[in-house]
């Protein structure tokens, strides 16, 4: 077994396959980001709130006013950096930390994407994206064509969890049973064209719901295998572009459909990079030196404990939530990292109310005056936003000079079309109550039942 | 695209074959016609309510000209009808903020309340000001009408006695005919959009994006009845977000005794409108009722027309026991008020959190990326 890994760790393929996924990569970030930052998003996301949702541990990571801006531009420099190969490894690292700030700096915008963005920039971090048809190697004047073939099935493995994870997620009866959220979605979008009017019928939602779920949970293995790969690859196609016409879900089709790409055999790549020399005039036939890349050892060291961890961790980390009671999609404790993609509607109302402990005096807070709409879409459904929330206006009422402040929350939330039911405990005082990794016991428990993973 | 289109409708295909075995009874749901829901919004309720208050409006302007070329007493009560009128009427269009009326803020140039009297007399004296100012808006309005025609005195002889004053009279009657002008002026203009263009790019606009005039419409009646019932009728004057009553901030504070009309004309009109009846009529057309209701033969839930309903009712049971003076009410038994604003509230749960879920319709367009 030791011997058939060391043997593995000694195979070569071709560099091209990850020199093609590292430009794309660098130029879909930056297509991102100049979408973001035209959109007036970070201004509207991270200049004008007054308030921040932080991850627990990470309060200290905030939005810097209009420096917020130059994280944003070093992020998108670094971006360019990466696509053209220049610097990599100090461009990467500066891309990893930079996203990953603006992830951190309010949970409000988590996404599933954005997430898979942060980690797999972590990843690249370590393959040597740059030993081909880079700027770094032409400046060199080393290149390598032939790398491990670790450095490339790294990626594959990390698509595959994330597809593979996501279709377990859907193994769940409200997916399958019921055909819910889709069945909520679909019906308001009768205005697409040709497929609109499909989109009212119950055996569309559930041929949606069980096609989504066998596309995530095969999708990996039949990109893997060469006779079913192109088929592979038009379902790729045809998934994300349908869901990029039914839901808003921004740039991460696209991103997704060229990392499939890393699947396919190194002729492939290498006619992409062809059209690339050709369009852009840096000639790829000097970088054909049929070199092979040898990693130190010394670098590999470290490298193979790093990535076993980083797996082990991608594996474990979405199963969690069996540590918790209670049905996950209502407490949301272990649900996020987790690649569970689409599969609530879920609405909710909290009206905070500050009572004076001694004197029973009490008013209701608007959360217009401290929340954008958008955080309090996102902080009536959570409980640790509902958590953190109450802990912030508690302080600012004491700063206010109002004396014994208790915080109660009258909330609501409706899950997959269920009649929206009370969600925290009414009668505890969230001014008292600690964020932590433990159960949060002032969770009404879900009325209903969800089978399944 | 095309391209695109074409492997859509095949996938599509393929999937009714795969799933044609099964035995899905494929009940017969037809599809919702959200077009029409749109012109029975447009034509049956909210053209013609336009149209009654525009009427109401032009009688106020009258009411008021009368006033001013014969200042007495008894114009002054035909005036404060007139006003009452109007401020009625109005109740049935303010949450249409949509259109030319969003465009002009045309609610908060007419209803802002409480007023500032300070401003008011400011402005009387100077006999400069622009109305058309956003800075302006707490000096004009029904609420600066109500100041100006019920609130300077607590008799009619003193009030016809600003408007006849030797030196600062015609200031009173500049101000008070202007403030009519301009309201009447910004209702044409709402109306005349609404019986111009507008009406059919409303009625064609029948999508799903956050910019569709469902989206936009459904986001203005819960705002409304968030914002402008519960909390600005009931809610803030009962001090619910406070902690004590303020008796001062009730709609119609000077004329004191209309503000329980106006709240249940507000009510009458959110609960018409969510039941889609046309206006003045007990016909019923396509709404967020009847639309819900064919959701639900979708998905097959609670019946949530049926809650929201009732509970439009409860609040309004509650709220018949008020004093027909709200300001009176938070002085004397703020309790009757708060346990109005509660079942007002238990209303905000269904129409904020279900209905909003059960139509799929994003709060305020919430424009980021979703997962």
């Amino acid at each position: 077994m030791k011997f058939q890994l060391n043997e593995y760790f000694k195979k070569n393929t071709e560099a091209a396959p990850l020199a093609v996924f590292r430009i794309f990569f660098g130029l879909m970030m930056l297509i991102s980001i100049i979408r973001f930052w035209s959109y007036g998003w970070i201004d509207k996301l991270y200049i004008q709130p007054t308030f921040f949702f932080s991850y627990y541990g990470f309060d200290f990571i905030k939005p810097i006013g209009n420096y917020t801006y130059v994280i944003f531009l070093l992020c998108a420099i670094s971006a360019i950096f990466v696509m053209i190969g220049y610097k990599y490894r100090l461009a990467i690292i500066v891309f990893f930390l930079s996203f990953t700030y603006i992830e951190l700096m309010d949970k409000t915008t988590y996404l599933n994407h954005y997430y898979f963005i942060s980690i797999l920039s972590f990843l690249l971090i370590f393959l040597p994206a740059n030993s081909y048809y880079s700027l770094d190697a032409k400046l060199k004047g080393v290149s390598f064509q032939k790398i491990p073939s670790w450095t490339i099935d790294v990626i594959k493995l990390l698509l595959g969890i994330v597809y593979f994870y996501a279709g377990l997620a859907k193994l769940n009866s409200d997916w399958l049973v019921k055909a819910m959220p889709l069945k909520i979605w679909l019906p308001s979008k009768y205005d697409i064209p040709l497929i609109g009017d499909l989109m009212q019928e119950q055996w569309v939602h559930y041929a949606f719901s069980y096609t989504g779920a066998i596309y995530d949970l095969t999708i990996p293995f039949l990109l893997l295998f060469r006779k079913t790969r192109i088929f592979a690859f038009i379902m790729v196609v045809v998934f994300h572009v349908l869901t990029r016409v039914l839901f808003p879900i921004g740039m991460f089709p696209y991103i997704m459909i060229v990392g499939a790409l890393i699947f396919f055999e190194s002729n492939i790549h290498h006619k992409i990079l062809q059209f690339i020399s050709r369009v852009s005039g840096v000639k790829k036939v000097t970088f054909d030196t049929n070199e092979i890349l040898n990693i130190q050892s010394r670098r590999v060291k470290i490298i193979k404990p790093v990535l076993g961890v980083f797996f082990v961790i991608q594996l474990l980390l979405p199963f969690r939530y069996v540590l918790y009671p209670g049905e996950l999609f209502w407490t949301e404790e272990g649900y996020r990292f987790s690649w569970r993609v689409m599969l609530m509607e879920k609405a909710g109302y909290a009206n905070f109310k500050i009572v004076n402990e001694k004197t029973g005096q009490r008013f209701y807070v608007d959360n217009d005056d401290f929340l954008t709409p958008f955080q309090q879409k996102q902080m009536a459904t959570q409980p640790d936003f509902i958590l953190e929330y109450a802990n912030y206006l508690k302080s600012h009422f004491e700063k206010q000079g109002h004396q014994n402040v208790q915080v109660f929350v009258e909330s609501y939330v409706a899950l997959n079309g269920r009649l929206s039911s009370q969600y925290i405990d009414p009668k505890v005082d969230l001014g008292k109550q600690k964020e932590s990794f433990k159960h949060k016991t002032w969770i009404i428990p879900f009325k209903d039942e969800i089978k399944g993973l | 695209m095309k391209r695109f289109r074409f492997l859509t409708v095949v996938v599509l295909v393929l999937l009714a074959v795969a799933c044609s075995s099964s035995d899905e009874s494929g009940e017969a749901t037809d599809n919702f016609d959200r077009k029409t829901l749109l012109e029975n919004i447009a034509d049956n309720i909210v053209i013609p309510a336009y149209q009654s208050f525009s009427v109401d409006m032009a009688a106020l302007r009258t009411a008021t000209s009368d006033f001013v070329s014969t200042t007495d007493e008894s114009n002054l009560v035909e005036l404060r009808q007139a006003w009452s009128t109007a401020f009625v009427s109005w109740q049935s269009v303010s949450m249409f903020e949509i259109g030319k009326a969003e465009e002009i803020s045309f609610r908060n140039f007419m209803n802002v309340y409480p007023v500032s009297s300070t401003n008011i007399e400011t402005n009387i004296s100077s006999g400069t000001y622009d109305l058309t100012s956003v800075s302006q808006q707490d000096e004009q309005g029904f609420g600066s009408l109500d100041f100006l025609i019920n609130g300077l005195s607590d008799s009619d002889t003193a009030i016809v006695g600003f408007y006849t004053d030797a030196t600062t009279g015609v200031n009173y009657e500049n101000y008070l005919t202007d403030l009519v002008t301009r309201m009447d002026d910004m209702t044409s203009e709402v109306l005349n959009d609404w019986t111009g263009d507008f009406r059919d790019s409303f009625v064609n606009n029948s999508g799903s994006s956050a910019t569709s005039s469902l989206d936009k419409l459904v986001n203005d009646f819960i705002f409304h009845y968030e914002k402008h019932l519960r909390a600005g009728k009931i809610g803030i004057p009962a001090g619910v977000f406070s902690g004590t009553p303020l008796d001062d901030r009730v709609e119609a504070i000077y004329k004191g005794d209309l503000s329980k009309t106006l709240f249940n004309a507000n009510l009458d009109a959110l609960q018409d409108f969510f039941n889609g009846k046309h206006f003045t009529s007990n016909t019923t057309g396509q709404s967020l009722k009847t639309y819900l209701d064919f959701l639900n033969t979708i998905k097959d839930g609670e019946d949530l027309s049926n809650l929201i309903n009732n509970q439009f009712n409860t609040a309004r049971t509650i709220a018949t026991n008020l004093n027909e003076d709200f300001s009176e009410q938070v002085r004397t038994n703020n309790s009757l008020m708060l346990n109005t604003y509660d079942e007002l509230q238990k209303n905000v749960v269904f129409l904020k959190v279900d209905m909003l879920q059960a139509i799929a319709i994003n709060i305020d367009f919430v424009d980021a990326d979703g997962d």
